[in-house]
């Protein structure tokens, strides 16, 4: 959340310190004027004085509202609206293009014995062996076309799938083709050769399995091969990894990148961040430049701050480097306080054998109660650990003691429970309330249907942070050969051997 | 020293007469060599250019036979008694050197700064 820092100074350095840039924060004042006109932040941004007289306003006071809660409800409004419409109009169409396919070759062979069965010649034994491929084709058409289209999504894309809309339409034309063959040879001039008709509709049948087979290919072989190698990166603490994917759309290539980012990143801790931001704010506080007549600084004076910032003589690498072995040593020894007190914990729990559970004597606790009994002797050592990594918003009383309890009923080393507080782990761990999985944005100067092609940059925004994704072409790679004779191992003796005569 | 195979070397030399030293069964010489085509040149300490498999002399034993005669360390035999000791396996040279029907060695040994002397005589003329 921005804080505003009370500045005896000018209102013009006051959205520097903020650490955003002028644009965002008064886009964010605006919105938050049309929205909630309730809210209760200070909306005299016109007065020039305005940073003299305000209080600092942080997220944890009660009635004000940060900017991040703010996006997030715009964005939950967004979402509920916008997506269930797409969904049901998706689905809507697959079920009607469904039946219109599943129904033509019924349609094709019922149809003449409607319409002149009297003339229809008697369907023979190859004719009625065309009837069974028919029904089995028509199976198993049905059956792919539900492995391969009415699976739930699993993720919801910002544009239309451009290959299932072009096979949905090649499919269509295909069979209004069909129709409109058979309505114009078969319908008007009535013809009387049945097995004909019948095998006109085993050749639509299959016709379609073979689309259905380049559908396959489209869809799911093509981006199976590794083509290209996307680079991501977090914005905020520079967590990089790379994957390797096949020929996709960018938006598709997205939600690969974010399925794999819920296991592969750990879990994004703003808390992290606040020691460089802090530095960042007194190198910044160091230099006071006063702009009496014109509006904005012109470049030669900003390099001549640069400069002079320069030259100062600087202790904060110092500063810093002290502080990162202080921090690292406090960290160990509350590490070394934490791993004792939670192994003499686990050594007051014994797990009671079968037989001995029929004898039921006394105190017999199921996994919920023994963590209960046994947290409050480590509760205090883990609170302190948490909170000098700063990851004690990650975790919860009630998940921790959810956590015991599993470790005691799976057999688990003291060692195994506290695994999950000495590493981050990935984002996926935690709560859902942390996955934030609705709130993507992708951001891409090409469409976003179009393909990956080497160079492609797009960014994937979440509230906090953004992962920039470069993609590289995966190099042909020339494999030469070389064929050793397993008899042209040879050796010889090196000696320098010094004789005295 | 340099010498390029397939070429006779040529060097300046110093003739140097050593009497053996009867202890007695034992006929020794004072000093220790290297060296040699079947050995690994370079590992050769005192050669100017480790290709060179030469034999040299590695140690001279204070006050023997060879010291007083005039052989220093990190010489270079070319002859013995007339054999070649520049195209010779160690063992080869060893024998050529203490061959037992011999009272007296006369070697031709090389070094670099036999080679510094004369250019330096030859300068000042």
């Amino acid at each position: 959340s921005p804080a505003v820092h009370h500045h005896s100074g000018l209102s013009s350095e006051l959205r520097h310190c903020t650490g955003y840039t002028p644009q965002l924060s008064t886009a964010v004042l605006i919105s938050n004027f049309s929205l909630f006109p309730h809210a209760l932040i200070p909306l005299s941004f016109q007065d020039d004085n305005w940073g003299e007289t305000t209080t600092a306003v942080t997220g944890t006071s009660e009635h004000s509202l940060s900017q991040e809660d703010i996006v997030r409800i715009s964005k939950d409004l967004d979402d509920s609206v916008g997506l269930d419409c797409k969904r049901y109009l998706n689905v809507a169409l697959s079920v009607i293009l469904g039946l219109v396919v599943l129904l033509t070759p019924l349609a094709f062979l019922i149809l003449p014995h409607l319409l002149w069965p009297d003339r229809l010649r008697a369907c023979g034994t190859a004719c009625e062996g065309l009837f069974i491929s028919v029904a089995f084709k028509l199976l198993i058409l049905l059956l792919a076309v539900w492995a391969l289209f009415f699976r739930p999504p699993r993720a919801g894309l910002p544009r239309i799938f451009v290959f299932r809309a072009l096979l949905a339409t090649l499919v269509l034309l295909f069979v209004l083709s069909y129709w409109l063959f058979y309505g114009v040879r078969i319908l008007d001039s009535q013809d009387e050769d049945y097995q004909g008709i019948v095998q006109y509709a085993v050749s639509l049948v299959d016709a379609l399995l073979f689309i259905h087979y380049l559908a396959i290919v489209l869809l799911e072989l093509r981006q199976l091969q590794p083509f290209f190698s996307l680079c991501v990166t977090r914005s905020t603490d520079g967590a990089t990894q790379h994957y390797n994917l096949g020929q996709l759309s960018i938006q598709r290539a997205a939600v690969v990148i974010l399925e794999n980012y819920y296991k592969d990143f750990p879990v994004h801790n703003p808390a992290m961040l606040t020691a460089s931001k802090s530095r960042a704010a007194k190198h910044l506080a160091g230099l006071k430049v006063y702009n009496v007549d014109a509006a904005g600084i012109a470049q030669s004076q900003s390099r001549a701050m640069i400069a002079a910032a320069a030259r100062r003589r600087d202790s904060s690498h110092n500063e810093l480097y002290y502080e990162e072995a202080e921090h690292e040593r406090r960290v160990r020894k509350r590490r070394a306080r934490l791993v004792v007190a939670v192994e003499e914990a686990f050594t007051h729990i014994c797990r009671m054998q079968e037989e001995e559970q029929k004898k039921a004597s006394g105190d017999v606790m199921d996994p919920r109660e023994a963590a209960q009994a046994i947290f409050p002797s480590m509760a205090r050592a883990l609170q302190k650990y948490l909170r000098t990594t700063r990851q004690q918003h990650l975790h919860s009383m009630e998940s921790i003691q959810q956590h015991l309890a599993f470790c005691i009923t799976n057999n688990m080393t003291p060692k195994a429970f506290l695994e999950s507080y000495l590493t981050t782990g990935p984002t996926l761990q935690y709560g859902k309330d942390r996955w934030l999985a609705r709130q993507w944005t992708l951001i891409s100067e090409a469409s976003v249907t179009s393909g990956l092609n080497d160079g492609t940059i797009f960014l994937l925004k979440c509230i906090d942070f953004s992962l920039v994704v470069t993609t590289k072409k995966i190099p042909y790679i020339q494999l030469a050969e070389e064929f050793i004779d397993p008899k042209s191992h040879k050796f010889v003796l090196r000696l320098q051997s010094e004789t005295s005569v | 020293m340099s010498f390029i195979p397939g070429q006779p070397v040529s060097t300046v030399v110093q003739r140097i007469e050593i009497h053996k030293l009867r202890d007695g069964d034992n006929v020794i010489l004072g000093f220790s060599i290297g060296g040699g085509i079947d050995q690994d040149p370079s590992q050769n300490p005192f050669s100017e250019d480790k290709t060179d498999k030469g034999i040299y002399v590695t140690r001279v034993s204070k006050g023997g036979p060879a010291e007083v005669a005039g052989l220093r360390m990190g010489d270079r035999i070319m002859q013995v008694n007339g054999w070649d000791m520049t195209m010779v396996t160690h063992d080869q040279a060893r024998k050529k050197l203490t061959k037992k029907n011999e009272d007296v060695v006369r070697l031709l040994v090389t070094r670099k700064t036999l080679e510094d002397a004369v250019r330096q005589s030859m300068m000042q003329h």
